[in-house]
């Protein structure tokens, strides 16, 4: 692997990526020309909610779309490859090597018939990190690493035999076999218990920092983003609306989108009534024109039906696609009033 | 007298039995005693495994449990016999958790709403279709949907028509068991004010089932927190909150993620070994109550 990692440089530069479904009624996009940055040693929190295209944009970057989805355009530059132009066994070789992913349920992500060791054993020997004979020591350092108690009986135990947090920990330890550059994790805590899910967001810090790699964090719970995210980037109906430093976006959120879940949170005088977001999640396929936040929109004014709004500067490093922020237009009088800048708490 | 009254409430399972052993006892509910009080949210929180979803369900004998008491205005309803359960379960109805499997895929919106009423053998056919339309309203869904079926309604949406058909019979108990965990959190916020709007024009009371306590802290008065079937902590909400005083509250609190990137995290881990597992709840301050 040829190392070219300029100071500057992003680890993965996902531009203008693409992803549609082939429908009765014609390709429909599931990710419509998203664009991100993740730097080395970074964590990306990837909030949305169901129906957003998260995964999907998770799926694509690793080339593991299913039909009727495909990719449709776009560029993921990883470590200065264009992964979208390599051949499938390059992109075999990426898989798990230099790029892991951690899935939501890890009880459907193991195999039930093999024992973990065997299933971490697996991912070390495929990429050449170990042989036969030392695959089952590095397997159980593995399981040590992720802090599994008795790693050296536990790692001849079935899926089925361990609870839901200690899988989600072979889960991590799998994707860690190869110590890779980038770990994409979605919805890594969703199914777990919230005391089991604060240790495994911790143990994902941990290791985080300790094998200096960098996160995808893909959530839609935005607790879990604040605790552990460096950047956030907002995804709703296919599009990123919002992208910024993890403070900016919780204190001074640019996109109403983004506004209205920090406010639908519970947080203020208990009792009182919650600030919903109206409507619901527009549908693949069914988007309505322009912003397709619009037809929810607490701020909506004529121009946001238009087009879909580019990315406007909000503050350093934050973009939202909200005609709000457009500094050459002239705001009409009910969009230039300042957006709500109380903290979710 | 509260409107409900659970006292020493205990469900066993029995686990792996076959005709010639008897399998392993399981305490899912081990001696649970709460009382709720008419108009009052009153919470009921614990993690997967906890006791606390087969506790709502032996409240309303849809699963029987073993020993122990539920008294609905003062009358023990697990000495009822059939029929007078029934008509019991017309003031205590329940919303389940997840509004893609609670409600039949072949049934269209208006008959699942319906359904209640024609068990019970209410009102005339048109008087039904009447109900139908006004609890539809109630609960903000749009009349023109009535004939639709299941799939063609959003998450939302589901959940609406599983409390317009828990609302059917007037009840003026409801168990909710996670009624919002399963929707997303820009609708949860939707259904959250609906079941407090409800609350106050019905008169309800709740018994709140979660595993979020951000919410909890918001809707509920008082809370019970579960731990291994146990009740092991039980406050008003504010109390709990400020200060708990079980070694699995505090683990628990420490635990939420809060939504802040600047708020102070300092995560209190339970450690089980250390957890008196025989303590019984004493009162520490009025009306909080802890098994320490």
């Amino acid at each position: 692997m040829p190392s070219l990692n300029q100071e500057d440089a992003p680890l993965l530069r996902v531009d203008r990526l693409t992803t549609v479904f082939d429908t009765a009624r014609g390709p429909v996009p599931a990710v419509d020309a998203v664009s991100f940055e993740i730097r080395a040693g970074e964590t990306l929190g990837l909030v949305g909610e169901s129906g957003s295209g998260k995964s999907v944009t998770a799926l694509s970057i690793i080339r593991l779309v299913q039909p009727p989805g495909r990719i449709a355009s776009g560029r993921v530059m990883f470590k200065g490859r264009d992964l979208m132009t390599l051949g499938e066994r390059e992109m075999q070789r990426v898989r798990g090597a230099d790029i892991s992913l951690i899935f939501q349920e890890p009880m459907t992500a193991l195999n039930p018939v093999f024992r973990i060791g065997d299933q971490i054993a697996e991912t070390l020997l495929v990429h050449g990190r170990a042989t036969r004979r030392d695959a089952r020591a590095k397997s159980i350092a593995l399981l040590r690493s992720v802090r599994i108690p008795n790693a050296d009986s536990r790692i001849d135990d079935y899926p089925h035999q361990l609870s839901g947090g200690l899988r989600q920990r072979v889960m991590i330890a799998i994707a860690l076999a190869c110590q890779p550059a980038l770990v994409i994790a979605d919805e890594p805590t969703t199914a777990l218990d919230v005391t089991i899910q604060a240790e495994i967001l911790d143990l994902l810090r941990e290791m985080k920092s300790a094998l200096g790699l960098s996160l995808l964090l893909i959530t839609h719970d935005l607790g879990v983003v604040a605790g552990t995210a460096d950047r956030v980037a907002v995804m709703y109906a296919g599009r990123i609306v919002e992208t910024g430093p993890v403070r900016a976006i919780f204190r001074h959120p640019g996109h109403p989108y983004t506004r209205g879940l920090l406010a639908s949170m519970p947080g203020g005088r208990p009792g009182e009534r919650l600030r919903a977001i109206d409507g619901s999640v527009p549908l693949l396929g069914e988007l309505p024109p322009g912003c397709a936040f619009t037809p929810r929109c607490p701020d909506r004014f004529d121009r946001c039906p238009t087009a879909p709004p580019p990315d406007y500067p909000v503050g350093a490093g934050q973009e939202a696609k909200c005609y709000l922020h457009d500094p050459a237009a002239r705001r009409p009088a009910d969009g230039s009033r300042q957006p709500e800048r109380d903290a979710a708490r | 007298m509260p409107l409900v009254e659970v006292s020493h409430l205990v469900k066993q399972f029995t686990r792996g039995a076959g005709l010639f052993h008897g399998g392993t006892t399981v305490t899912a509910v081990d001696d649970v005693s709460f009382a709720i009080a008419e108009g009052e949210t009153f919470g009921l929180v614990g993690e997967s495994g906890s006791g606390k979803t087969t506790t709502g369900r032996c409240m309303l004998r849809l699963v029987e449990p073993t020993s122990g008491e539920v008294r609905f205005r003062g009358e023990n309803v697990l000495a009822f016999p059939r029929a007078r359960m029934r008509q019991a379960r017309r003031d205590m109805q329940i919303v389940f958790q997840d509004p893609y499997s609670s409600l039949n895929p072949r049934m269209r919106a208006r008959q699942i709403v319906e359904e209640p009423l024609v068990i019970h053998r209410i009102g005339s056919r048109a008087e039904r279709r009447a109900r139908v339309a006004e609890l539809f309203e109630l609960v903000g869904l749009n009349a023109a949907h009535l004939e639709r079926y299941p799939h063609e309604f959003s998450g939302g949406q589901r959940q609406r028509i599983g409390l317009a058909r828990a609302l059917a019979l007037n009840p003026s108990f409801l168990i909710l068991d996670e009624p919002v965990s399963a929707l997303d959190v820009s609708i949860q916020a939707q259904v959250i004010n609906l079941l407090m709007d409800l609350q106050q024009r019905l008169k309800l009371t709740y018994l709140f089932i979660a595993h979020d306590l951000r919410l909890v802290e918001h809707i509920c008065s008082r809370v019970a927190v579960m731990y291994l079937g146990k009740i092991v902590e039980m406050a008003p909400t504010a109390a709990l909150f400020a200060a708990p005083q079980h070694a699995y509250t505090r683990a628990l609190l420490s635990a939420i993620p809060i939504p802040d990137p600047d708020a102070p995290r300092q995560r209190i881990v339970l450690d089980p070994a250390t957890v008196n597992r025989d303590a019984s709840l004493r009162e520490i301050s009025a009306g909080h109550f802890a098994a320490v």
